[in-house]
Order: structure tokens, then C-alpha cells, then sequence
């Protein structure tokens, strides 16, 4: 099967399952077998038309605009300031056997706590704004970056450190251009795990209480039991989440040429 | 004249991991004149490396002092450049720029640096190969860009630790001849491990024999009278270098084996 053969099929594949939900909720197309009520397969899963009709109104209306940006704040927000505690703490953890010695139970224990629960405590700390999303956001991102960085640390192969030495690399310069590019070339191999978490963090927290964001549409339409918006919030959700992996791997593979991949790999 | 690097009575040793202690080199006495392409071999395991990184500054020996052009040495030996066996290079570095890294250490402006690594990678015959990065180059591309990172710093010593190994044999007196070429220009002082004593006696001044680990030491000096420019490929067939190859050898022979036995016994234990 060549690549546009695979698409085709890939296509036809999401519109049958798509053709399929309309045809099994749809109250008049199948007679009802499994209830007595026509409409409550609809009541339950949705129609697929339904969704697409609020997806639609939503864009072509430009109410969606301000939610997806402020989810797209959030997860961006999140990453970023997570991403740098991790860099730098791993960094440092990395570097000082002694701080990581102490640490290390905490950072264990840390790690093992589902965050999720610390929703409702940012929400008090921070508010209801965007910034108790970033926090919680942020605590999921934290430990992925500082893990990465931290084992990177201890990975740097100890030839590269005694080749830098040797040319005449101080310690400030050896974090500069030996720990630093290779603690941050392993942030760039956790980064659709990093960013997808920043948006789990900041579609969770929306749900949980906020004011804004596409997290909260879903919430309000959970409220009025409206199962169509619900799973439009979903889609759009999932679309986002796919362009945002999307453009990971455009900056993924711009700033890791230098690391062989199998394939790429060209011998001179 | 003082010796560019004086080993004086080092011994190093190492603590075991189960409590026991492990002595790589013992009282070993050893001096490289300056200007003077030294070559050390000896079995598997004997503590070459040791040796070498003694002379680095990596390493403090456990006892004895190591002087550089008569001065004992603390620290870093900021008169050596030091090409490594095996990868030493910065893979996030172009080639270029890890030829450059020396200099940008030491506080060059960058676009100084380059020029001189421009410089230095088509004097080993890498022009126009420097934003390759690393991965992207062959064995003896990533060797000749250790060579350059090297030599860019104009240091008076160079160690090298089997630079050459891993290169099939073509290359690798490519790569020798080079070496030899490079180092007739200008006349530093060298330090070369090897295990390969056709290697050893084709590029050096003088060949110095180690016994078998533990506790290794010099067991024997050769002065190399082969005339100068050489061709390593050549130079093998000549009766001279036949003649101290069989001399050479006939020392080692012994302490090879006795080095297989142990590390055989080692590993069966």
C-alpha cells in the first residue's frame, strides 16, 4: 500500500465509523432493538450530524476563538515554565550528588502523588483564571522534563566531558556547552509527552472550574446534558491536539539534526 | 634539556569494588624528550591508558610527581592536546564548531574561531565538510576532526590514546601518514598508546615496552633509527623494520601472553 492509498483508506475508515454512529443513534433510520425509547441511543452517544452542526456553528460563529486561545495560553504557559523547572532543577540535581541524595525521597514521592487532585488547591491559590490551569499543567510537566534531564545529566558520556577538559573548558563553560545542550537535546526527546501533558493539564483544570477555555464548554454542556456538545468539545479538542503534535514534530526535527536517527543516518 | 613530560615513580591504584585495591602501573619511570614521538606498548589491561591520563591531568597517580617542561604538575596539563580512543567529539556540535570549541573555550571571538577551524579542517582534508555533524561523518572523517580539535590549540604535547583503532588498516596508515606529516611541520612532543606494535614502531622516535598488568612497567626501551619522512605502508617492508620488529616482539611475547592468561583467568573466575 503506497502513502496515498493509506490515506484514502485512513479517511474512508473515519468516515465509516462516523456513518456508522449517525445510522445506530439516528431514532428513525433503525428501528429500536435494544429500547423502548427511539430516542435515547441519541440521548446516550450523541449524533454525529448534531456534532458537527455545533463544531460548525462554533467556527463560523467565532465563539470557539477565545476558548481555544485560552486553552492554547494555558498549554503553552504550562509547558514552558514546566519544561524550565525541570531543565534547570534537573540540571542541578544532575550535577550535585549531595542535593539529589537529599531530594531524591521527595522527588519519589512527588512523582507517585496524582496531581489531579491538586486541581481545587490551585484553584485557591490562583483562582479561577488561566494561572491555576498552568499550575496544574505545570506539575505534570515538571517531573517528565526533570527526569529526562536528570538521567541525561548522568549520561553525558564522560570521553565528551574529559574531550572538553582537555581543550580547556572551565566548569561554567562544561555546563555551557557539554551538560546544558545535552540535558536540553533530552527535553527535546520528551516533548510530545511534555506538551501533551501541559494540555491535559489545562483541559482538566478548565473542567474542574473555570470561566474559559474549550475545557469548560464541555463541562457546561455535560450540565445541560447535552451529549452533542460534549462530543464536539471532544473533536475539537482532539483536532487541536493533533495540529499542536503536528507542530511539535516540525520543531522536533528542526533542532535534533544532529542526533542520528537510523534511518537518516548518511555515511560519508 | 628538560623532558617535555617526566613520569617520576608513578604508581596508581585504584580501589576495588569489593574492598580490594587494584594497582593499574608501579613505579614507573619514564621521560619524553621534546620534540620526541614516543610510542607505548604493552598487553591488554596494562594500564596505558592510566599512563596517559596521568600525563593529562585527568588522573593523579597515587604516588610519584608528573612534571611538564620541568614543572610539576597540578591540575589540568594545559600544555597536551589529547585525542581519545573512542568518540570525544560533541554530537550537538557541527564539525566545524567542534573544531572550533578549543578556542571559543578559551575565549576567542566566534568568528575568529571559525576561520582558524576553516583552516584546520582542510589542512586534514575535511574542506567543506564542516556543518556536517558528526553522525553524518565516517570513522576517519570523525578521527581527522579530533585530530583538528587537537592541533588547533597548538598544544606542545600530544597523547593519544589509540587514536587509530577502530579504522580499518587502509585508513588507518592514511590516517598515520598524516599524523607523521602533520607532526614533521612543526615537531611536538608525542606520547602515542597503542596495542599494535607494527603501528608503534612505523610512526616513533623510541618504543617502550609495558609488562602485563597488575603493577605494570616499563620493561624494555627501543630507539627507532628508521630514517625520516616515512611512509607507514612502506616502511614495513624494510629489513630494519623487520629486524627491530622481531626484537620488539620477542620482549613482549611473554608479557602478551602472560596479560591473555589473566584476563582469561579473570573472566573464567
Amino acid at each position: 500500500m503506497n502513502r496515498r492509498h493509506l490515506r484514502i483508506y485512513q479517511a474512508l475508515l473515519l468516515f465509516a465509523i462516523f456513518a456508522f454512529w449517525q445510522l445506530a443513534t439516528d431514532p428513525e433510520l433503525i428501528p429500536p432493538f435494544v429500547w423502548d425509547n427511539p430516542n435515547r441511543a441519541a440521548f446516550f452517544f450523541g449524533e454525529p450530524l448534531k456534532m458537527f452542526q455545533a463544531i460548525w456553528v462554533w467556527f463560523s460563529s467565532g465563539t470557539i476563538y477565545p476558548h481555544l486561545w485560552v486553552t492554547l495560553q494555558e498549554t503553552a504557559l504550562a509547558f514552558v515554565i514546566g519544561s524550565a523547572l525541570g531543565l534547570v532543577i534537573g540540571l542541578w540535581l544532575g550535577l550535585s550528588p549531595t542535593a539529589s541524595a537529599l531530594f531524591d525521597p521527595y522527588i519519589t514521592a512527588m512523582n507517585a502523588m496524582p496531581r489531579v487532585v491538586l486541581a481545587p488547591i490551585f484553584m485557591v491559590w490562583f483562582g479561577l483564571g488561566i494561572w491555576s490551569k498552568v499550575a496544574l499543567g505545570v506539575t505534570l510537566v515538571f517531573f517528565i522534563v526533570f527526569f529526562n534531564v536528570y538521567q541525561g545529566v548522568k549520561e553525558v558520556s564522560p570521553v565528551v566531558l574529559n574531550n572538553a577538559t582537555m581543550l580547556g573548558a572551565s566548569r561554567k563553560q562544561l555546563l555551557r556547552y557539554v551538560y546544558l545542550p545535552s540535558a536540553t537535546s533530552w527535553v527535546f526527546s520528551s516533548l510530545h509527552t511534555s506538551v501533551g501533558m501541559a494540555f491535559v493539564g489545562a483541559v482538566v483544570g478548565e473542567y474542574l472550574g473555570s470561566a474559559k477555555g474549550v475545557g469548560y464548554l464541555i463541562h457546561m454542556a455535560e450540565g445541560a446534558f447535552d451529549i452533542n456538545t460534549v462530543f464536539a468539545g471532544i473533536l475539537v479538542l482532539t483536532a487541536f491536539a493533533l495540529v499542536l503534535d503536528l507542530v511539535v514534530t516540525r520543531v522536533e526535527k528542526r533542532l535534533l539534526v544532529w542526533r542520528p536517527t537510523q534511518s537518516e543516518t548518511e555515511q560519508l | 634539556m628538560t623532558a617535555a613530560v617526566h613520569f617520576d615513580r608513578i604508581t596508581c591504584t585504584f580501589a576495588g569494588k569489593g574492598g580490594g585495591s587494584y594497582t593499574a602501573v608501579k613505579e614507573v619511570t619514564l621521560a619524553i624528550g621534546d620534540g620526541e614521538f614516543v610510542s607505548i606498548v604493552g598487553p591488554t589491561g596494562c594500564g596505558k591508558s592510566t599512563l596517559l591520563n596521568v600525563a593529562a591531568g585527568l588522573l593523579k597517580p597515587s604516588t610519584g610527581t608528573l612534571s611538564v617542561f620541568g614543572e610539576t604538575l597540578a591540575g589540568i596539563n594545559k600544555h597536551a592536546g589529547y585525542m581519545f580512543q573512542s568518540e570525544a567529539l560533541m554530537p550537538w556540535r557541527s564539525c566545524l564548531d567542534n573544531v572550533a570549541a578549543g578556542l571559543e573555550f578559551r575565549g576567542e571571538a566566534l568568528t575568529r574561531a571559525r576561520a582558524k577551524g576553516e583552516e584546520w579542517l582542510s589542512r586534514v582534508g575535511l574542506a567543506g565538510f564542516g556543518d556536517r555533524y558528526p553522525h553524518q561523518l565516517s570513522g576517519g572523517m570523525r578521527k581527522r576532526t579530533s585530530l583538528a580539535q587537537m592541533l588547533i590549540l597548538d598544544p606542545k604535547i600530544l597523547l593519544m590514546d589509540e587514536p587509530f583503532s577502530a579504522l580499518d588498516i587502509q585508513t588507518r596508515q592514511l590516517m598515520e601518514n598524516e599524523l607523521l606529516e602533520l607532526w614533521n611541520a612543526d615537531r611536538k612532543s608525542v606520547l602515542f598508546i597503542t596495542h599494535d606494535l607494527e603501528e608503534a614502531i612505523s610512526v616513533s622516535d623510541r618504543v617502550v615496552v609495558l609488562s602485563a598488568g597488575p603493577a605494570s612497567h616499563p620493561i624494555g626501551e627501543y630507539a627507532i633509527d628508521l630514517p625520516r619522512p616515512r611512509d607507514v605502508a612502506e616502511i614495513r617492508h624494510t629489513r630494519r623494520f623487520i629486524e627491530l620488529h622481531d626484537q620488539i616482539w620477542h620482549a613482549m611475547k611473554d608479557e602478551v601472553l602472560k596479560g591473555y592468561l589473566q584476563t582469561k583467568n579473570r573472566v573464567v573466575a
